[in-house]
């Protein structure tokens, strides 16, 4: 199981995987945008409903789907956690201990803050883990015009990435051979770390050089071997976004729920 | 016939703004390679903070500099405008693209803040100055600026003390792991000789 | 607007001095190469070969990395503007990979010179064809082996139609049969596009048939020797193989041994190795005091595997790894022993010295495992610095490990594994990088070890090793084995 593993993207022929991920970027962005605004559980709800309903056609087994977003819901479960316990004090105080709070106000708060990081986290994870590296490159050089000799010089570097595991079991081992292994975790990791630092920029600078000789970094107008287009799929998703995001406003404020920045 | 002298020559101190493929490269590399330890770090970090939290809430963010040494080092290593927030935006698309528990684009946009802070640091000082004590200050407003975003994205209901603990600890942090803590590592990169393309790695003006 | 006509080199008075360095890498070069000829480059470590090429690449950098003086053309432009019409192969196949899928890596080059769509996937299936790399577009490059990730890096320059092909040591990591390959697709594309070819490589054995010149390289710059293959040989051929290169009919020579077997020290016991499956099963072998065993066979079959796993450093996944002699009071499987204990039993030294290097300085390295298992100062000094002279690293004390050259790394990984004196030494191709001197000697000082009593197993691809040293050889392949003795 090579580093590579994590960022092939799971492969399949469904619509989903066929949209350019500038789309998938942009509504992220959208959905994130919206949310962020406000800290209510009503605009947070909604917004978690609708996606409910979009992941089922995600593609993504449920098997995957747990595996892939746990680490947003634990996150959202601790952060939520955090507001119950130490969160902004209002209403009927329910437990005091030291320094924790829990009141009316805290329990309303982190049970919003639970549903909008899980609102604005989980769209995001199923959307990036369909993207892959390489065609992410391509839109964002294609349809978003930056400069491709950032965006393609990043890529180079990120593919390096699969060979750092290799790299960090062979030092591993090594310092096992050379009969540091037993103690200092910390001091050997850091070691580690800073040695595989070393052998990753060598490459990269190994890498450059082999893209200039191909005759990157010219200032030769570049041509793109792979198109990277952004046609009715793409807005669609971008659109359904907006109405995702736009239904969970809308119905915050006309609750009368719509709690903004949580009224600093 | 002479042997190759490989003995040093002090640089002219002179930088060149345009950026060249090795700087891209090297700079990406060093984003991902701070991605990783972000994903390392962001297995461990719940439960080594958590007793902060609970003695007093706000400091945890004492060990929040690890998110931030990215782009101070890819200042101190590239030495060119822009490099920091770069950096720092590489290891945060990477982390989201490794499935960062907050999900993509919240990722993203720490690191464009965070990056930010360190950048506005280099740029105050013309691109010109990259001693220890710019580095703790690039790390430092990074910290502060990734206090305000943690803030405003997580923590909005929070108390005042809160947030002002939240915001020290994330200023103090951010000078010592992120600051003093790149400037360390580019101190032992330079000796190792593979920065010897980039001005860090040739002794000169600092 | 590029064609495959051939290009001209044109070097007057040429020097180089990287930025930050006070010597010049290369001063006063005159030579002059024609369309269309084969060339080898030759030169002792330092002669600055690999800069000269970099340098007909244009990819040496501007004035922030250095200063030039004289002028170096290629075919009438100067070289740093020649970009995208000369092609260079570098010497690390993982380096060179730009892309996921090999048909995008191909494709790389020509979207850089901005080639129309539909040129770049016909020229994309041209170039993989005539390198005979035959895997899907799709691909992944990370599933490639060194000698096709080599012979990808070759395509995806000879899809930019270079008139110049510079290989910059191109064999030099690869296995025999990597090399083989990869040479075997040079000689083709030359032959088909009649392109200029300048290699600069050790194994000039390999390259010999391939090429119709060679230039030899004085350090410091201007050149020794320049003809053809058969008058150089014949006028330099000692002064090359004393200076170092490997010249075909002037080997190295073999080091005398008194063959003196000893104890057992480590037995195995239907050993199965791998990572998750086992790559090689039911392996018997035994390690005696004073013998040399080599592993030997192509990438991949589980040499290395076998090696870390003889060394106490992997788990078996099946069989047993008994410790006879070597135990001294532990326990029978070396993977429970403590790193420290480990250490002064046996010694490990990896296939890239890289990956040991703990230490600021070459002496510090030297005194890691010293003080891993206690020594006091004096009686670290007293090991590390005949150590140092021995290996011939005693001027590099204070330099840092990773500014070493390829084949000084190597000699201290093997240096920093003797410190602590392990009767046991598992080498992970020890002679790598070498050149014929130090090759020598390295091999006269094992043979001295093992003389000595220790007990050696060499990992390796170099048959000279194998010729020189060993005992016994297990050769390897897919899922199988065979053990040979080799004592005469």
């Amino acid at each position: 199981m090579r580093a590579d593993d994590i960022l092939t993207p799971t492969a399949g022929t469904r619509t989903i995987y066929r949209i350019n991920p500038v789309a998938k970027l942009a509504a992220a962005a959208v959905i994130g945008i919206a949310l962020v605004f406000s800290l209510d559980w009503v605009s947070a709800s909604v917004a978690l409903a609708c996606e409910g309903v979009l992941f089922l056609f995600a593609g993504l087994g449920p098997r995957r789907f747990v595996r892939r977003t746990l680490p947003v819901t634990i996150a959202a479960v601790f952060a939520a956690g955090t507001i119950l316990l130490y969160g902004r004090a209002s209403g009927a105080s329910r437990w005091r201990f030291l320094l924790v709070n829990v009141t009316d106000g805290s329990i309303e708060l982190s049970v919003a803050t639970l549903l909008k990081v899980l609102a604005i986290g989980l769209p995001a994870v199923v959307l990036f883990v369909t993207v892959d590296p390489t065609d992410l490159a391509d839109g964002l050089a294609q349809v978003l015009r930056l400069p491709s000799r950032f965006v393609l010089g990043a890529l180079g570097g990120l593919r390096l990435v699969g060979l750092f595991a290799d790299d960090w079991k062979s030092l591993e081992l090594a310092r096992r051979a050379r009969g540091i292994a037993d103690s200092g975790r910390l001091r050997r990791f850091a070691g580690q770390a800073f040695a595989l630092l070393v052998l990753s920029i060598r490459r990269g600078s190994k890498l450059a050089t082999a893209m200039e000789a191909r005759g990157f970094g010219s200032s030769i107008p570049r041509s793109w071997a792979r198109e990277s287009r952004f046609g009715a799929r793409d807005w669609m998703l971008v659109a359904i976004s907006f109405g995702v995001a736009s239904a969970a406003i809308s119905t915050s404020v006309l609750t009368g729920n719509w709690n903004f920045l949580a009224g600093a | 016939m002479q042997a190759t002298d490989t003995s040093l020559r002090p640089s002219t101190g002179r930088i060149d703004p345009h950026w060249r493929v090795v700087d891209i490269v090297v700079a990406s590399v060093l984003g991902v390679a701070s991605a990783l330890v972000f994903f390392a770090w962001n297995q461990v970090y719940a439960p080594v903070t958590a007793p902060l939290d609970a003695v007093l809430p706000g400091s945890q963010a004492l060990f929040y500099g690890v998110w931030l040494f990215a782009g101070v080092l890819g200042g101190l290593v590239i030495r060119k405008p822009g490099a920091a927030l770069f950096t720092e935006l590489v290891a945060a698309v990477v982390s989201a693209l490794l499935g960062a528990q907050w999900g993509g684009f919240a990722v993203i946009e720490a690191g464009l803040v965070q990056g930010l802070g360190a950048e506005l640091v280099f740029l105050l000082f013309l691109y010109h100055r990259w001693n220890v004590v710019v580095a703790m200050l690039a790390g430092a407003v990074a910290g502060l600026a990734m206090a305000v975003n943690d803030i405003v994205g997580y923590y909005l209901a929070s108390g005042a003390t809160f947030q002002a603990i939240y915001g020290a600890s994330g200023f103090i942090s951010g000078a010592v792991i992120a600051g003093l803590g790149s400037w360390f590592i580019v101190r032992g990169l330079a000796r190792t000789g593979v920065l010897s393309r980039f001005a860090s790695g040739r002794p000169g003006p600092r | 607007m590029f064609s495959e006509t051939p290009l001209s080199i044109d070097a007057r008075g040429w020097g180089w001095r990287h930025a930050g360095r006070a010597g010049w890498a290369l001063r006063g070069l005159d030579l002059r190469i024609e369309p269309g000829e084969r060339v080898l480059l030759l030169g002792a470590s330092g002669a600055g070969k690999s800069t000269l090429v970099h340098a007909l690449a244009g990819v040496l950098g501007g004035e922030e990395e250095g200063e030039s003086e004289g002028r170096l053309f290629v075919d009438d432009t100067d070289a740093a503007r020649a970009r995208g019409r000369v092609g260079l192969v570098l010497q690390d196949p993982d380096s060179q990979v730009v892309l996921a899928r090999v048909g995008d890596d191909v494709a790389f080059g020509c979207e850089n010179m901005g080639v129309s769509r539909d040129e770049i996937w016909s020229r994309v299936e041209q170039s993989l064809r005539a390198v005979g790399l035959d895997v899907p577009l799709a691909h992944p490059t990370s599933a490639l082996s060194g000698g096709q990730k080599q012979r990808l890096a070759l395509a995806g320059v000879l899809a930019m139609r270079p008139g110049l092909l510079l290989l910059d040591e191109p064999t030099a990591n690869l296995d025999p049969h990597g090399v083989i390959e990869v040479r075997d697709a040079v000689a083709r594309v030359v032959e088909q596009s009649g392109s200029t070819l300048v290699v600069v490589e050790h194994r000039v054995d390999v390259w010999w048939p391939t090429v119709d010149r060679v230039v030899v390289l004085a350090p410091g710059g201007g050149v020794l020797a320049d003809g053809t293959p058969d008058e150089v040989l014949r006028r330099e051929g000692a002064n090359l193989a004393a200076s170092g290169v490997w010249v075909p009919g002037h080997p190295p020579k073999h080091p005398a041994r008194l063959r003196r077997p000893g104890g057992t020290l480590l037995h195995t016991e239907a050993l199965a190795v791998g990572r998750s499956t086992a790559l090689q099963s039911d392996i018997d072998i035994v390690a005696r005091a004073g013998e040399c065993m080599a592993l030997t066979g192509p990438n991949g079959v589980g040499k290395t595997t076998l090696g870390l796993t003889l060394g106490g450093l992997l788990p078996a996944i099946d069989g047993r790894l008994v410790a006879g002699a070597l135990r001294r009071g532990l326990g029978t499987d070396p993977l429970r022993w403590k790193s420290r204990e480990l250490v002064t039993r046996i010694g490990s030294v990896f296939q890239d010295p890289e990956h040991q290097f703990v230490s600021g300085t070459v002496a510090g390295e030297l005194a890691v495992g010293a003080r891993a298992i206690g020594l006091s100062e004096h009686e670290t000094a007293r090991r590390v610095d005949p150590l140092l002279e021995r290996l011939r690293l005693g001027h590099l004390a204070a330099a840092n490990p990773f500014t070493l050259s390829g084949g000084e790394k190597r000699r201290l990984s093997v240096a920093t594994v003797l410190v602590t004196r392990p009767p046991l030494l598992v080498l992970d191709e020890p002679t790598f990088g070498q050149d014929s001197r130090t090759w020598a000697e390295l091999v006269a000082f094992l043979a001295e070890l093992l003389d000595e009593g220790s007990s050696l197993i060499a990992v390796t691809h170099d048959v000279h090793l194998v010729d020189a040293l060993a005992d016994a050889e297990l050769r390897m392949w897919q899922a199988d084995h065979a053990l040979e003795s080799r004592v005469p």
